[in-house]
């Protein structure tokens, strides 16, 4: 990435300045997001207008403003908590969601490392935030928490499984688990003769893309599939006991995971950064921009079901993984091996 | 056997996503309350005024008002008679005329019961204090709402008008 | 609802202190959890309103559940023991404030048959086509936020924007959005202003385009189905036992309404209207009951402004309103069921006691039975479909 700006500078200052352009577009990303669709798409699907007065246009200056005040709370721990436990939970939620982005590429040479292994660390590292909730959950010493807390630990161990199963068929298409491989194929390729708009997985692993979403707004705990976090019945569910500065860092953590699973999936199935065509330094600059619209997209589709759909039951959720998406993403793997290898 | 169930042409999960993309391209129907006002209806009961030279202190209103929340006082003095060799007459005067808005509850059987017409609705309602004491409206207050009182307006078809106060 | 049978544990016969082996030892193959006992309420958001609702919980199905009411009590018999006939009409409007108006039709129902005076015709059809449009605007905002407690954001909003229309409509007539205070005994306090008449019309038709929506958006959704089909199903004959009424005894193939089958009051002898009901009585029967519902009473109002006759609005009553010695019970169909007014006079110009049977109070004593062996989730949908109100529940 640096090869763009032709500079030469050593591999700790590299790293220090990727590591600092991930720790400050998680938090924007999110911002974003959040402001887009929580609160002016969901805002207009409710016939209402959303936040208009925080600084003055439209209140985009509204989300801002909730995390300074979430800043200047007071620290208020449960008197019978598990004090450091109850203080690390959000940050390793945190820390899975901005370890996702290590290998999400933005343009051909802008990713912060292209690992060969890329997909698989992607899921692995986005499991990781199960331990987080179920810190929270336990150590908040409170009954709801504890509620939440096992049924999302229990939601979001079923939902792995359809998730991974759907970017397998990704995998196989592409020969490649690495994320660059995996765009250069859908770039490069075509459908049936024609390489107008590259082959984007969209088209073939249409079944693969339905489930990847179903899955990730399971991953993301969103209605349907937001049990865990059932806000008329639970109130935050595992998140109850946290305030402040902490429960900032869970709300980042939601909707940067968001920002990070709407990226992967324009990644593996829109085509990520490439506009088919489009290489070299132009690509560079384009890049970011066009993965921004791609996922935009994705997550658009990721809300709108959140603000429509009621949620279902827990055992009605591990009924639709366990009975539906993962024999529905096994026989996909199956087909697309088929097809790969006789075609 | 169960009732006929509406057939739906989509599957309910897809025919649910359009009606709120639809809605989300419609607009909004929110109105940015202190930019933009809405008028109340003209019967609204926002506020109650009171015309302070119709009120002879006869104290219905305060003895009917089902949360004892307006206060009266008042005296009576002498004025001399109207023809020559009458009696003295005496009026009654307002000494004083609160309303507390904080127990009022709205219900208007004080501008009901009154057999004097002092009493009147209006539909302003933006009167809202930092203290509650403030709510407690005296007679000079009460008097100047009395601008905001709206003409009575013209009743529905097939209303019998001439029995009307 | 599915059980998992586990496999019975089988009998060992040892003499006590015969275990000298762990391997020996017998592990129970369900782990034994402590029943948890969870208090849903006074303050949750699922409660509408101060209930408190301890339940006990085997993981997560619910083993026995306690409704504690009494936290919103605000002694409305005693109240009325110190008050007028009017004063009383205006605090009544405060015990089911979602649809206020029906609060008072049957108390001065009863007080006008103490007085065994009738109000005039037109007062009558005014007065019916009020209580029809509480009625939308209750089950309407049932329809949305019934919703929003299966987990969907969005109806509930639909539900409080087109609310609104139905409350402009209340309150161009009466003065008040909620509380309008508007029966007099006798009749009403006013009459209709101009272009009331039409203004309903247009509400209505938005109205059932609204119905239609929530038809759409939430009936025909496959997840709400799933979520409250075969959830908290009531027996007929147990609802009718537990003294549950309206549209939750309606839902349970019970075809019994007050406003068709009980004394006659306000012109429902006149409309031409069809009771619904639904052979299953579980939450999603009520929920159907209720869109039901709402658009005939969108139908009825039709019609009734349609026969609206013209002439006064009031009888010919004296100034100060002395009712004479007797005692009545008047029960109307209420949005949330029967509801009654018992009232004994002796002749003051307050009735000497009035007690109140409100219907969530009956509806709600159905919950210990339903709520056993049901999930937590399913416990918040049975909660929204029972649809009480904390100020019937308690008065």
């Amino acid at each position: 990435m640096i090869d763009v700006l032709a500079l030469d500078i050593g591999w700790g200052t590299t790293l220090a300045i990727k590591t600092i352009i991930i720790l400050v577009l998680v938090p924007a990303g999110a911002l974003i997001l959040g402001y887009t669709f929580l609160l002016k798409m969901m805002s207009h699907m409710q016939s209402r207008l959303g936040p208009m007065d925080p600084g003055g246009f439209h209140g985009w200056f509204q989300l801002i403003g909730d995390g300074i005040k979430f800043i200047q709370k007071e620290d208020v721990m449960p008197d019978g908590a598990d004090r450091r436990v109850f203080a690390m939970a959000p940050v390793v939620i945190l820390m899975s969601t901005f370890l996702i982005f290590v290998v999400i590429p933005a343009g051909p040479r802008i990713v912060v490392k292209d690992l060969d292994v890329g997909v698989f660390y992607a899921l692995a590292v986005s499991s990781l935030s199960v331990i987080g909730v179920l810190m929270a959950g336990w150590a908040s010493s409170n009954k709801f928490a504890l509620l939440g807390a096992l049924r999302a630990a229990a939601q979001l161990i079923a939902y792995e499984l359809p998730l991974l199963l759907a970017v397998v068929g990704v995998v196989v298409q592409a020969e490649t688990m690495s994320l660059q491989g995996i765009v250069a194929a859908q770039q490069g390729g075509e459908i049936f003769g024609w390489g107008g708009i590259g082959n984007p997985f969209f088209f073939t692993q249409i079944i693969g893309f339905g489930l990847f979403l179903v899955a990730a707004q399971a991953e993301l705990t969103q209605t349907p599939f937001d049990m865990p976090v059932a806000e008329s019945e639970l109130v935050a569910g595992y998140m109850v006991e946290y305030t402040g500065f902490r429960f900032l860092f869970f709300y980042i953590g939601e909707i940067g995971t968001a920002f990070a699973f709407a990226a992967l999936a324009a990644t593996l199935f829109l085509g990520g950064w490439a506009i088919p065509g489009v290489h070299g330094t132009m690509a560079d600059i384009l890049g970011p921009v066009v993965l921004f619209a791609k996922l935009m997209f994705v997550a658009f589709l990721f809300f709108w079901v959140r603000f429509t759909y009621p949620r279902l039951r827990e055992d009605q959720l591990q009924a639709l993984a366990w009975k539906v998406l993962i024999p529905l993403g096994l026989a996909n793997i199956l087909v697309t091996g088929i097809l790969k290898v006789a075609m | 056997m169960a009732p006929k169930m509406r057939k739906p042409k989509l599957p309910g999960l897809i025919g649910g996503l359009g009606i709120t993309f639809k809605t989300m391209l419609k607009g909004a129907v929110t109105v940015q309350y202190p930019h933009e006002k809405e008028e109340p209806v003209s019967r609204a009961r926002g506020v109650i005024a009171l015309k302070e030279e119709n009120c002879t202190v006869c104290m219905l209103c305060a003895r009917s008002c089902p949360d004892w929340c307006i206060y009266i006082e008042g005296h009576k003095e002498k004025r001399p008679p109207r023809r020559e060799g009458g009696r003295d007459r005496t009026v009654s005067i307002l000494d004083r005329f609160d309303i507390d808005y904080g127990l009022c509850m709205y219900c208007g059987i004080c501008v009901e019961v009154c057999p004097f017409d002092a009493l009147f609705w209006s539909p302003d309602f933006e009167y809202t204090e930092f203290q509650i004491a403030n709510l407690l409206h005296d007679k000079d207050r009460l008097g100047e709402w009395m601008a905001t009182v709206p003409e009575p307006e013209p009743l529905e078809l097939g209303a019998d008008v001439k029995g009307k106060k | 609802m599915s059980t998992t049978e586990n496999p019975p544990t089988p009998e060992i016969q040892l003499e006590p202190g015969a275990l000298r082996h762990l391997a020996e030892a017998q592990v129970n193959v369900e782990l034994d959890t402590g029943d948890m006992i969870l208090n849903l309420g006074p303050q949750h958001p699922a409660t509408h309103g101060t209930l408190r609702l301890v339940v006990r919980l085997d993981g997560e199905r619910v083993v026995s559940a306690d409704p504690i009411i009494g936290y919103m009590h605000r002694g409305y018999e005693k109240l009325t023991e110190y008050r007028t006939y009017p004063q009383i009409t205006t605090l009544v409007n405060r015990i089911d404030w979602l649809s206020s108006f029906a609060n008072e039709v049957p108390f001065v129902d009863a007080a006008e048959r103490l007085m065994a005076i009738e109000a005039p015709p037109r007062a009558q059809y005014i007065r019916t086509v009020l209580t029809e449009l509480s009625r939308i605007s209750t089950f309407y905002l049932f329809l949305g936020e019934m919703a929003l407690q299966v987990g969907a954001l969005t109806p509930a909003f639909y539900g409080f924007r087109d609310r609104e229309y139905v409350l402009n409509l209340i309150e161009g007539a009466t003065g008040g959005r909620f509380h309008p205070n508007f029966n007099r005994i006798g009749g009403l306090k006013d009459d209709l202003p101009w272009g009331w008449i039409s203004e309903t019309r247009e509400v209505m038709q938005k109205i059932l385009d609204g119905c239609d929506v929530f038809d759409d958006l939430v009936a025909g959704n496959e997840i709400f189905q799933v979520r409250t089909k075969s959830i908290g199903i009531v027996p007929g004959e147990l609802g009718a036992a537990y003294g549950m009424s309206g549209s939750n005894l309606r839902a349970s193939g019970v075809d019994w309404d007050l406003r068709r089958d009980g004394r006659p009051y306000l012109v429902y002898s006149e409309l031409d209207f069809k009771v619904w009901t639904h052979p299953d009585g579980d939450s999603f029967a009520r929920y159907w009951v209720r869109l039901q519902e709402t658009r005939e009473s969108c139908r009825m109002v039709l019609q009734l402004l349609d026969q609206m006759p013209s002439g006064p609005i009031m009888a010919k009553v004296p100034r100060i309103i002395k009712v004479p010695e007797g005692e009545v019970y008047s029960e109307v169909e209420n949005p949330l069921g029967q509801m009654g007014y018992y009232v004994v006079s002796k002749g003051a110009t307050g009735p000497f006691r009035v007690k109140i049977r409100s219907a969530s109070f009956s509806n709600v004593s159905i919950m210990p039975w339903l709520l056993r062996g049901v999930y937590v989730p399913d416990v918040i949908t049975i909660l929204a479909s029972l649809y009480f109100i904390l100020g019937d529940i308690d008065r």
